[in-house]
């Protein structure tokens, strides 16, 4: 089931590499392949058992290099499903999303398919080499689709951002040798990883530690690793600017759950305090600097650092003790999963709100804007429900996440909560103003032949606004899910 | 002692007679003859030396001669990449007069890197990096009216002469130690001996091998040869002469006691390998210059595995397959840039990928490998390589080998954005022929498939890879 949802998408990219099929074609195959893993997904929801005692369900193992402890291992626990599903969703709506293909549909959307497949193969990996060769293929996909489809400055962003991460994912690389190592015999089996916490003890976990967090901290990216990230979010094409901010980021959170989190209880909590401060001022940090953008898709860019440090907030305060205050810190790491779907569902819809902007006006800098609420109705309703979620509404599911994240983070580092809360205000504030210009007060002339969202549009953004608010008014099915994951997760670790 | 353990070595030495005399007897347009002789003699050494992977490993011929997993991987590897070389020969070297006698120096070379690999014996060893000498330099000089190939040819000599005086050198001061060159009775013999005299070996031994390797200091002919010898010598010439004198710096350095320095040596000649050629490959507007400097640096990669071959139970393994997947990835870009008929000035690479699709996306992936990329097999290597130096305590030289990879990635970036982003050229790109795709489709194979099934070279040398 996993690995159909893995292997279909890739299928599907070799098979448009294949066909000569035209534009239309190509993406209504592209978007027929990508029902393949939501269903699969789907089916996988229902097969899976959230009161079981066994973590991680629906495993599948085959050998790969066994001399030296390497296999094709995969399955889910509740963390690793509910990211699935946001992937599964948002690559539907950006492959069904109208996008300006430049008269390449067929790699366009072969690589789109492409990186599906890596994502969801990443997301469910149970080996560590498994989950590093879909790291690393994440950002072969990402480098052409931002550098072939990108705006004028792209092929430098794109160097940038590949070169950056490559960094990253080599000392990650090196981080899980180090892990794998202490093993005996050698193997990079996580679920064995996990049950042995090879490195309790060693005198060189902490660097280790500091090389996987290194790693997945360029990735996710935490201040000051961040660098890469607005040239690649500006220069990519909107549709691939979702899916960076949706889903590639969630990578670098989601490894710090599944391996220095699981694998490494002991030296994490050592150094969970400094994540938690690297945390914080990734949220301050990211959300000044997104006040002080003028460019649209340059200031969401930013609130992606801030959001992915609520979610390394969490991270830290779940790992933060070795003993005690279990349900906050079960708070905290539920709180920090869902904010990854969240995040996914809204700053995938934000991105391809712009991708919207642009393909009609070509421009991202909001002071060219105002007062198109009435001559583009819908696009600002999109528009307004996305900005009210990121910025943590209630009743939304931005609020759902952000709050148990901080009422988890309170009760292991109230000093580090309270400072984060302040970011909650400027994220508040930066989108209220970027409503607030671009689509209130005086509406220059210019625009009044902008066309509102079409059928396709509204499709995509619809499912991903109306899943924020589902899961915000009924988060329940997805928070029961997620707390069997968090809390297996953080009870076998104790 | 049984002829049968020599036997793929016979084989390819007869071959290479036979392909002479082929060569020798029939008329010009019939030269190609002798490369199908050539690739028969290459099939039989791999068949034969594949029928002996099941014999229990042991030091045959007096002692000379181990037959172990190196000695298997190495032979099979080389005559599967000299191969390669002929058929692409076929049509880069056809309108050649001497076109036939080519192939007999391919088998000679390929006899001399296997000799390397297998030897056991200092003195071996000095017959096999000879053969392969003599005959590189007159592959990397086989364009007679070609200043850039006799140029390289040239400087091949040259280097490899002062090279090989000093691996002369290194072996004689080595037998004045140990009185004995015999690997297996070495050992005993070393803690005896003068340490003065040891010095010199130890200091002529690598030096002399890091020319067959293109390692520094001996890696000077590397960019020139990649860049003006017949385009199949290139790519043999970086590749071949590689395996055997690796696995035989291997062999040495497993034999010295650990309390030695040659570790450490091995392990700052690996560093400054890598660092220098990935430094000289960055501003390279030149392919095939490029890949030349590209396999200097990878020469560095290996000898990290070279390094922790004392350290650590994984490094042999991890050096055979990292020689394979090095090897196979080469060798495909390399038979790219053949059979676009040799265009290797980057400019000349723009928009490949909507003229000529399949050969741009070939070279991608060859790219690609030799960076690392899974699940291409340069990532298996890598992988393995580095899993053997952290195992081995060399952490360090792993996390110079980590920004290595980095910076590779930026000049081999520069070759595939060229293919991908650029505007394609008005003219049409034309190719070689069908035999120099047949060598693209084989090696672009080989590195796909050898990334999903590393595990067989990985496995077959796992109980006792290196002799004695």
């Amino acid at each position: 089931m996993l690995t159909t949802a893995v292997l279909a998408p890739l299928a599907g990219a070799l098979a448009l590499v294949g066909l000569r099929v035209g534009e239309r074609a190509a993406r209504w195959l592209a978007v027929a392949v990508s029902l393949v893993p939501l269903a699969a997904f789907l089916a996988a929801w229902a097969a899976f058992d959230s009161r079981s005692a066994e973590q991680f369900q629906l495993v599948t193992a085959v050998e790969w290099l066994p001399t030296v402890g390497v296999g094709y291992r995969v399955g889910v626990d509740g963390v690793a499903l509910a990211v699935v599903g946001v992937t599964t969703v948002l690559f539907t709506a950006v492959i069904a999303f109208p996008a300006d293909t430049r008269g390449r549909a067929r790699p366009w959307y072969a690589w789109l398919l492409f990186l599906e497949g890596v994502c969801l193969g990443l997301f469910v990996a149970l080996d560590l080499i498994v989950f590093y060769v879909f790291f690393d293929l994440s950002l072969v996909g990402m480098y052409f689709l931002i550098s072939r489809w990108g705006h004028a400055g792209a092929e430098a962003a794109a160097l940038k951002f590949f070169l950056y991460t490559l960094l990253g994912s080599l000392a990650l690389l090196i981080g899980m040798i180090g892990l794998a190592l202490a093993m005996d015999p050698i193997t990079f089996d996580m679920r064995e990883l996990i049950a042995a916490q090879p490195l309790a003890g060693a005198g060189h976990a902490v660097l280790v530690l500091v090389a996987l967090l290194l790693g997945l901290g360029i990735k996710t990216p935490v201040v000051p690793f961040h660098t890469w990230l607005p040239a690649a979010h500006v220069e990519a094409p909107a549709p691939a600017s979702a899916l960076l901010a949706g889903v590639l980021l969630k990578m670098g959170a989601f490894g710090m759950i599944r391996i220095p989190l699981a694998m490494m209880r002991e030296t994490f909590a050592a150094v969970a305090p400094v994540l938690g401060v690297v945390a914080v001022v990734s949220i301050l940090y990211g959300a000044f600097v997104a006040l002080g953008q003028g460019d649209i898709k340059r200031r969401i860019a930013y609130t992606s650092v801030t959001h992915m440090g609520y979610t390394v907030l969490g991270i830290a305060a779940a790992g933060g003790l070795l003993a005690g205050a279990e349900e906050a810190r079960a708070l905290a790491l539920t709180g920090a999963t869902i904010e990854m779907v969240a995040h996914g569902l809204i700053t995938g819809a934000l991105f391809l709100i712009t991708g919207s902007l642009w393909e009609r006006t070509a421009d991202y800098a909001m002071d060219a804007y105002g007062g198109l609420a009435d001559r583009v109705p819908r696009l600002t309703a999109a528009t307004v429900v996305a900005a009210f979620a990121s910025l943590g509404l209630p009743g939304l599911v931005g609020f759902v996440a952000e709050f148990q994240i901080f009422v988890g983070a309170f009760a292991v580092y109230p000093v580090l909560a309270a400072v984060g809360l302040l970011g909650v205000l400027v994220t508040a504030a930066l989108f209220l103003q970027l409503l607030q210009r671009v689509f209130l007060g005086e509406r220059s002339g210019y625009w009044d032949g902008l066309r509102d969202l079409d059928a396709a549009e509204q499709g995509s953004l619809g499912v991903l606004l109306a899943l924020t608010v589902v899961l915000g008014v009924a988060p329940a099915p997805l928070l029961d899910v997620v707390d069997a994951g968090s809390t297996l997760l953080l009870g076998a670790a104790g | 002692m049984r002829i049968g353990h020599v036997l793929p070595q016979i084989v390819l030495l007869v071959g290479a007679a036979t392909t002479l005399v082929v060569a020798l007897v029939l008329p010009r347009r019939r030269q190609s003859w002798s490369g199908a002789v050539a690739l028969a003699a290459l099939a039989g050494t791999a068949g034969a030396q594949l029928s002996l992977v099941a014999t229990s490993d042991q030091l045959t011929f007096d002692l000379l001669w181990a037959l172990d997993a190196s000695t298997h991987v190495a032979s099979i590897l080389v005559c599967a990449i000299t191969a390669v070389a002929v058929l692409l020969a076929r049509e880069w070297m056809v309108t050649d007069p001497r076109f036939g006698e080519y192939h007999a120096l391919l088998l000679l070379g390929a006899l001399g890197a296997i000799v390397m690999a297998g030897a056991a014996d200092a003195n071996e060893l000095v017959v096999g990096v000879t053969l392969s000498s003599v005959t590189g330099y007159t592959l990397a000089a086989y364009h007679r009216r070609s200043a850039l190939s006799v140029e390289a040819g040239m400087g091949y000599f040259l280097i490899g002469g002062l090279s090989n005086i000093v691996l002369l050198v290194g072996v004689v001061l080595l037998f004045a130690a140990a009185g004995t060159t015999l690997y297996a009775d070495l050992p005993g013999s070393l803690a005896a001996a003068d340490p003065w005299l040891l010095a010199g070996a130890a200091v002529g031994l690598p030096v002399g091998l890091a020319f067959k390797v293109g390692a520094v200091p001996g890696h000077g002919w590397v960019p020139d040869v990649a860049q003006g010898a017949p385009l199949p010598s290139a790519a043999f010439l970086t590749v071949v002469p590689k395996v055997g004198g690796v696995l035989a710096l291997a062999r040495l350095v497993d034999l010295v006691p650990a309390s030695s320095r040659a570790t450490t040596a091995v392990a700052v000649l690996a560093a400054l390998s890598m660092t220098l050629g990935n430094l000289a490959a960055l501003r390279q507007e030149d392919v095939r210059r490029l890949l030349g400097w590209s396999s200097v640096s990878q020469a560095g990669y290996a000898l990290m595995g070279v390094a922790a071959v004392q350290g650590s139970d994984q490094a042999v393994p991890a050096l055979l397959l990292f020689l394979v997947v090095y090897a196979v990835a080469n060798t495909a870009a390399f038979a790219v840039v053949g059979l676009l008929r040799g265009r290797t000035r980057l400019e000349d690479f723009a928009g490949l990928v909507s003229v000529r699709p399949w050969p741009a996306w070939a070279l991608t992936i060859a790219l690609l490998s030799l960076v690392g990329i899974p699940p291409l097999a340069g990532f298996a290597g890598k992988f393995a390589l580095f899993t053997a130096t952290i195992d081995a305590d060399l952490a360090w030289l792993a996390a110079l080998a980590v920004v290595n990879t980095v910076v590779s990635l930026f000049y081999y970036l520069r070759v595939i954005a060229a293919c991908h982003l650029r505007e394609p050229p008005a003219e049409t790109v034309a190719l070689l022929g069908r035999w120099s795709t047949a060598a693209v489709a084989l090696a672009v194979a080989g590195t796909v498939v050898l990334g999903l099934a590393g595990g067989v070279v990985l496995g077959t040398a796992q109980a006792r890879p290196l002799l004695p």
